[in-house]
């Protein structure tokens, strides 16, 4: 029904000025029950869905999404993908992923634009050295390709870096891992969508769920703003939102939910062909298909859904790249935009059953959600699909923070959060 | 970004402030006695509310002094501040 994209298919449609593509997934009236039930039609929801219904054969899905899809934290993000984590646990959390986006845009027929240019990791003092190059060989025992420069090798990898002594932050080395990149974010939403709806999943847009109905500890059904609708596995991937959902349920989850921010500056040609992202100062510099800078902010420091951010956290993050990149000193920023992002408490993300049968939780992202999306959805799929963890994501589990076996991300990953 | 009005020093810009999270968790009286979910519950489980909350701020950069904070979280609106100690307004 729905085409497939080649190059046949491009030249056919030319001829008609481009005009009769078929819509990618359809618009739905929810029905009035399904098998299950996905809340949040980000990146992570809609991958979910995919893999439900392509691994664990649910085709009677449902994926309700607020707003559109992707016009959450996947359309906000710096698109930045790696692997490059600290901990076991997460390092076999993320390059899982890290393994689906390499082989991702043929899966999906559909381009998602994933980019393997490497990401650099900046360290700035004696202690991030240590830190970084104690990661470096964690990685590698872990199998994951990481490498440690000195400061020549970073002036080599990306010459318009200041490398001076002199500077507030001297750069006093780095490290690489080669196999990360970028993947344009929108298009992952996109691609998943189609996917999913392909297999008969239906994506249900500006419908928003405002409770959950429980009889005794198993889920019921979802009142939502088209109606409530029955169901008995919920799987809810709602990012900042994940308390409101949470608190609907009478859960308390462990999480803070914080504007985090981004900007792009004014389109210009090639400039920096990777990524480079710096602990200590935490700004993050890459350059978008389209010629802008992409540059990621700090968190604000207290809970909000606001998405904005503070001035003065975006202005923190210009300083430091101005100090690194004398080259950007006068460029114009074009955008600014804030997400909100949960956080946990040991910064790694929760995939998890609950104590209330049939629901399901995709959340504590924090800062870095993005670059797990694939990894994230399949593995979210598996656990709700058979009601308990892959043994990739068992380690993720929200008894964690009763039993003390936390994954203490916080600083020891590639970026400080 | 907002401006907060600290209940010693006045009106000063948010940047001057630290935010110390969800207030009135009372510290258990007996902490011995606590369960892991106990433990739990007062160590890391959080409203994390979409609207009006109580939390705790310092004044970091300024007379360094506590003190606790209505604010609805969805518009950054602030309703209130009192001093620690204080009973919260009734909304």
């Amino acid at each position: 029904m729905k085409n497939k994209y080649s190059i046949f298919s491009l030249i056919k449609n030319a001829f008609s000025q481009h005009e009769n593509w078929k819509q990618a997934w359809g618009d739905p009236e929810p029905k009035r029950e399904y098998e299950a039930i996905i809340i949040g039609g980000g990146g992570h929801g809609l991958a979910t869905a995919y893999y439900l219904a392509k691994k664990h054969n649910m085709r009677n899905i449902a994926v309700l999404e607020k707003g559109w899809i992707g016009g959450g934290n996947t359309g906000r993000n710096t698109t930045i993908i790696r692997s490059n984590y600290l901990w076991d646990a997460s390092a076999g959390l993320y390059d899982h992923a890290l393994k689906i986006w390499e082989n991702l845009s043929q899966e999906l027929n559909y381009n998602i634009m994933f980019s393997q240019r490497g990401v650099m990791n900046l360290a700035h003092n004696l202690q991030d050295v240590r830190d970084l190059k104690r990661r470096t060989h964690a990685n590698r025992l872990n199998g994951i390709d990481a490498v440690w420069l000195n400061t020549d090798q970073v002036k080599e990898f990306c010459p318009i870096i200041n490398t001076s002594p002199d500077i507030r932050y001297p750069v006093l080395g780095g490290t690489l891992q080669r196999r990360a990149g970028t993947a344009r974010h929108d298009a992952v939403a996109w691609g998943y969508a189609r996917g999913a709806d392909k297999m008969g999943v239906d994506i249900i847009q500006n419908c928003e769920v405002k409770g959950i109905k429980r009889n005794g500890d198993q889920v019921e059904g979802v009142e939502t703003s088209k109606g409530f609708i029955k169901t008995k596995k919920i799987g809810v991937v709602a990012a900042g939102h994940s308390s409101v959902i949470a608190n609907m349920a009478g859960l308390k989850l462990p999480l803070e939910s914080k504007p985090l921010q981004a900007l792009v500056s004014e389109p210009v040609k090639p400039i920096i062909d990777t990524v480079v992202m710096s602990n200590a100062v935490h700004a993050y510099v890459s350059q978008s298909d389209k010629g802008e800078l992409v540059i990621g902010a700090g968190t604000d420091a207290y809970v909000s859904y606001t998405q904005r951010g503070s001035h003065d956290v975006v202005e923190g993050t210009l300083k430091a790249i101005l100090e690194l990149y004398p080259i950007f000193s006068r460029m114009k920023m074009l955008r600014q935009w804030g997400g909100i992002v949960d956080i946990c408490p040991d910064a790694s993300p929760i995939i998890s059953k609950t104590n209330i049968k049939g629901l399901y939780f995709n959340c504590g992202w924090g800062t870095g959600g993005f670059k797990a999306t694939p990894g994230s959805g399949d593995l979210f799929a598996h656990t709700i699909a058979n009601d308990e963890p892959h043994k990739l994501n068992a380690a993720f589990n929200l008894n964690r923070f009763v039993s003390g076996d936390l994954v203490d991300e916080h600083g020891a990953a590639a970026v400080a959060h | 970004m907002f401006l907060i009005n600290c209940p010693y020093c006045g009106e000063r810009d948010q940047s001057e402030f630290s935010c110390g999270g969800e207030a009135h968790i009372v510290r258990p009286k007996q902490p011995t006695e606590l369960s892991d979910d106990q433990w739990a519950e007062y160590l890391f489980m959080r409203k994390n509310i979409k609207g009006v909350q109580f939390e705790r701020w310092n004044h970091a950069h300024g007379c360094r002094k506590w003190f606790n904070m209505v604010r609805d979280t969805s518009n950054d609106k602030i309703h209130g501040v009192y001093k620690m100690g204080e009973k919260p307004p009734v909304e």
